[in-house]
């Protein structure tokens, strides 16, 4: 028994022993299809629908969304969801396809919608039948978010939305959107208002949606258009004029830096993603054979590799010390570098392995010779889009700096 | 063994660290540190050992000597985290005192079995000691000193704060092997030759053993040594954390403060950045040197590993945090007047003490790759 499981409530032990239980009975196994590295990156309907009935098998067996309340679909229960993760990740399953639901819809939802709206919506959120977007960053509004210009009119009852939203990522197999739009222009902060609206509903009746293309060559974000759409006032969140605040609950669910933990599977340790961790590059170094030697007799090569795993490391801790009052400063000062820290972290370890293979490196996905598959190329790219999602580093920075340091704000 | 979730870091430990903070901030506010410590800038001066010595009494009466010492030899037996929390407290107050050393040498003798036990009483009641060992080069191989016809002879260097501790703890080669000994600093033989150094919160030395007799510390030293070294790299990790979140604070109060162009200096994203740049390595460091302090109790087969990361993280934190203290302040911080330089220059001094970072990371290259090889 490791010493986290000897911190387990009664409750928690019990429900571990199922997860863990239920996970060697059910684990899918390998995929047919190769998958992407994260969900944000699924392109096929054949990906989709594999990672979809793993993430309703989970949901029925009570392991997603187990913090939330059984009226809204969740399974009721204390502080269990991090045990649920904890056991998905240990036993390398697969990850969850609906990330955008799970992570930023649920919680936003859950603090801002009408109980009606919570329990219509949540259950399929949970079981990854219905998988949700994200509708916030639009061509003239991006770090700075708050200056977004779709517009939803008031008609009678209902609204009436015209506006241009960018990098959606899952629109073209979303269901949901959340929605940060503008009620009133002539006040930025306190015009903007927050709504759930159909996508795959209502395409080709005021919404369209048209997949970009990343630089790996790779599909996973959109642009979705908006033209007339006319949704119910029951799928507003929150006050008229209160979408800032409630953009604020899913933006920090987002950063990881949430009060409700996100339900996650498998991830960077998971057997069927590849695998970035300093080890990895480590043991890509001792494989790649460089002066008569392996890229692992490299001093400089081998200070940068340790530096990683030291980084890797702390990371891990952070989880740790965050929970320990009397060794943190602040409350929000480690879970606000999570985003931050996790994406320069990764982004490094693949610039480094790039730097290990050499000219080797050139190789991609389909180059019979390519280290590893020629995996390591497009993690380095993709890293990029960890880097820039989500609020870029810049931004996290600055959000550091003023929210817990308390310095000057830069707006 | 693994490691607690919260890093066996409990009550008590939290009241000790709690408290050491207040004592240090009324006891020895940064400007009465400066005042007694920096009252000659001039940079030829001779070496002198100036130090809050009334201070000392009282950390002894408070304990804090004791605390790492085995409850056989009359200690409180806390484990090492939470020594780390109170030496965290002395590195942000810049403590000049034989706390870091006198601790460290606890670790080795902690690790020396029953011999060891009349030495540790003497720490618990409130001896301090400090290790003597260096060749010129700083390594930590044991070598600078002998042991011939049972007598002590050679010379010891970048001995710490000798000039404020009543023994040393003498590892010495003796044939192949090594050996042991708890001297009193004044023995015949022992000459104490003070350094000139930067750092005005410390003292140091190098020490000559012409014949001397001390006394041996019956056990498998070699082992001792081996087993005391992640802990003392992890305390004075800890110390370097601690002074670099003094200089994060610091430096963020004064870009609050000062204005240019209009704005607080912290508006300009060149600074803020920088600072939270600073805080970033901060975490990094602080991390890891709770799991390594946690490692020493509770997870041993790692602790080697994890005190590797602390030191070198914690090395180039320090390194980071104190240009940047003196950059942020501008003209200001790099005179004389300004406290910054007090750290700054302590925080050199442990940085390059104890292997540097570099040093830290050829050991992990090591154990995670060319040992990682094996295993795999
Ligand atoms: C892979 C990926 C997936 C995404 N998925 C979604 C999604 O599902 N839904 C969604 O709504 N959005 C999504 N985004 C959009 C993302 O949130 C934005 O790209 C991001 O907020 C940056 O906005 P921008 O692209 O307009 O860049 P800009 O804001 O124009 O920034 C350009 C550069 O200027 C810097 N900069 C801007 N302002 C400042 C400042 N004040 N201080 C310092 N530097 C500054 C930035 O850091 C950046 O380096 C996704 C993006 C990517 C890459």
């Amino acid at each position: 028994m490791s010493e986290r499981e000897r911190k387990d409530s009664p409750e928690q032990a019990e429900f571990r022993a199922h997860c863990r239980q239920w996970i060697a009975d059910n684990h899918p196994g390998e995929p047919e299809v190769r998958l992407p590295i994260s969900a944000l990156e699924i392109m096929t309907p054949q990906q989709m629908q594999y990672l979809q009935a793993w993430q309703k098998a989970a949901y029925e067996a009570g392991l997603v969304g187990c913090d939330y309340p059984e009226a809204v679909g969740g399974g009721g229960r204390q502080d269990c969801q991090r045990i649920a993760n904890e056991e998905l990740v240990a036993a390398k399953t697969p990850y969850f396809p609906n990330i955008i639901g799970l992570g930023m819809a649920a919680p936003t939802v859950f603090h801002h919608g009408s109980d009606e709206l919570k329990a219509r919506l949540l259950p399929r959120l949970f079981s990854g039948e219905d998988i949700w977007c994200q509708g916030f960053s639009e061509p003239g509004a991006g770090s700075d978010l708050a200056s977004v210009q779709t517009f939803a009119a008031k008609r009678g009852d209902k609204w009436v939305i015209n506006g241009h939203k960018v990098w959606t990522s899952l629109a073209h197999f979303a269901e949901w959107m959340i929605l940060l739009l503008r009620t009133d222009k002539s006040h930025k902060y306190d015009g903007l208002s927050y709504f759930v609206v159909p996508i795959a509903s209502a395409l080709g009746k005021g919404v369209t949606v048209r997949p970009l293309i990343k630089m790996t060559g790779e599909t996973g974000f959109n642009e979705v258009l908006f033209e007339d759409l006319e949704v119910d006032d029951g799928y507003r969140l929150d006050e008229l004029g209160k979408g800032w605040q409630v953009a604020m609950t899913t933006l920090l669910h987002e950063r990881g830096a949430g009060e409700l933990v996100t339900p996650r599977a498998g991830g960077l340790k998971s057997k069927s993603a590849h695998n970035t961790t300093a080890r990895a590059v480590m043991e890509l170094a001792r494989n790649t054979p460089r002066d008569g030697g392996t890229a692992a007799d490299d001093p400089l090569l081998r200070d940068r590799m340790v530096r990683q795993a030291i980084r890797e490391e702390a990371l891990r801790e952070h989880q740790r010390r965050a929970r320990v009052p009397a060794l943190t400063d602040h409350p929000m000062r480690l879970p606000l570098q999570n985003k931050l820290l996790n994406s320069e972290l990764s982004q490094d370890t693949a610039s480094l392995a790039l730097d290990v293979m050499g000219p080797s490196a050139s190789l991609y996905l389909a180059d019979d010779n390519a280290p590893g598959g020629g995996q390591w190329p497009m993690a380095y790219m993709n890293s990029y889009g960890f880097t820039i999602a989500a609020g870029t580093s810049e931004i996290q920075r600055n959000i550091l700096g003023e929210r817990v340091l308390g310095l000057a704000k830069s707006k | 063994m693994s490691q607690p979730n919260n890093y066996g870091f409990e009550e008590e430990a939290a009241m000790l660290k709690d408290s050491a903070r207040r004592f240090f901030a009324e006891k020895l506010p940064v400007d009465q540190l400066h005042a007694l410590i920096a009252a000659d800038p001039d940079p030829e001066r001779s070496p002198e050992v100036i130090w809050p010595e009334a201070l000392w009494a009282e950390m002894v009466e408070l304990g804090w000597t004791a605390l790492a010492v085995p409850e056989s030899a009359g200690g409180i037996a806390m484990p090492w985290v939470a020594v780390a929390g109170l030496l965290e407290e002395a590195g942000r107050a810049a403590l000049p005192s034989p706390l870091l050393s006198t601790l460290q040498v606890t670790a080795v003798l902690a690790q020396a079995g029953a011999a060891a036990a009349p030495a540790l009483g003497e720490i618990a009641e409130g001896t301090a000691a400090t290790l003597a060992f260096m060749d010129v080069s700083g390594g930590q191989q044991v070598g600078a000193v002998v042991v011939e016809d049972g007598r002590l002879r050679g010379q010891a260097n970048f001995v710490q704060d000798v000039g404020k501790c009543d023994r040393l703890l003498v590892l010495a080669r003796e044939g192949d092997g090594t050996a042991l000994f708890w001297v009193p600093c004044d023995a015949n033989g022992i000459t104490v030759h003070r350094d000139a150094i930067v750092d005005l919160t410390r003292d140091q030395a190098h020490v000559s053993f012409d014949a001397v007799v001390g006394e041996r510390i019956d056990c498998d030293a070699a082992q001792a040594w081996a087993a005391a070294q992640p802990v003392i790299w992890t305390l004075i990790s800890a110390d370097m954390v601690g002074a670099a979140e003094w200089q994060l604070q610091t430096t963020t109060e004064y870009a609050q403060q000062r204005k240019q162009f209009d704005r607080p200096l912290g508006f300009f994203q060149a600074l803020k950045h920088q600072l939270v740049d600073t805080m970033i390595a901060i975490d990094e460091s602080k991390s890891l040197v709770y799991s390594a302090a946690c490692a020493l109790n509770h997870e041993p087969q790692r602790a080697r590993e994890l005190a590797h990361m602390a030191k070198a993280s914690a090395s180039d934190t320090a390194g980071f945090a104190s240009g940047r203290s003196v950059q942020c302040h501008g003209g200001i911080g790099f005179t004389w007047e300004c406290f910054v330089h007090l750290y700054f220059k302590r925080q050199k001094h442990s940085q390059l003490l104890w292997g540097d970072a570099a040093w830290h990371r050829a050991r992990l290259a090591e154990m995670l790759i060319d040992r990682g090889a094996r295993a795999a």
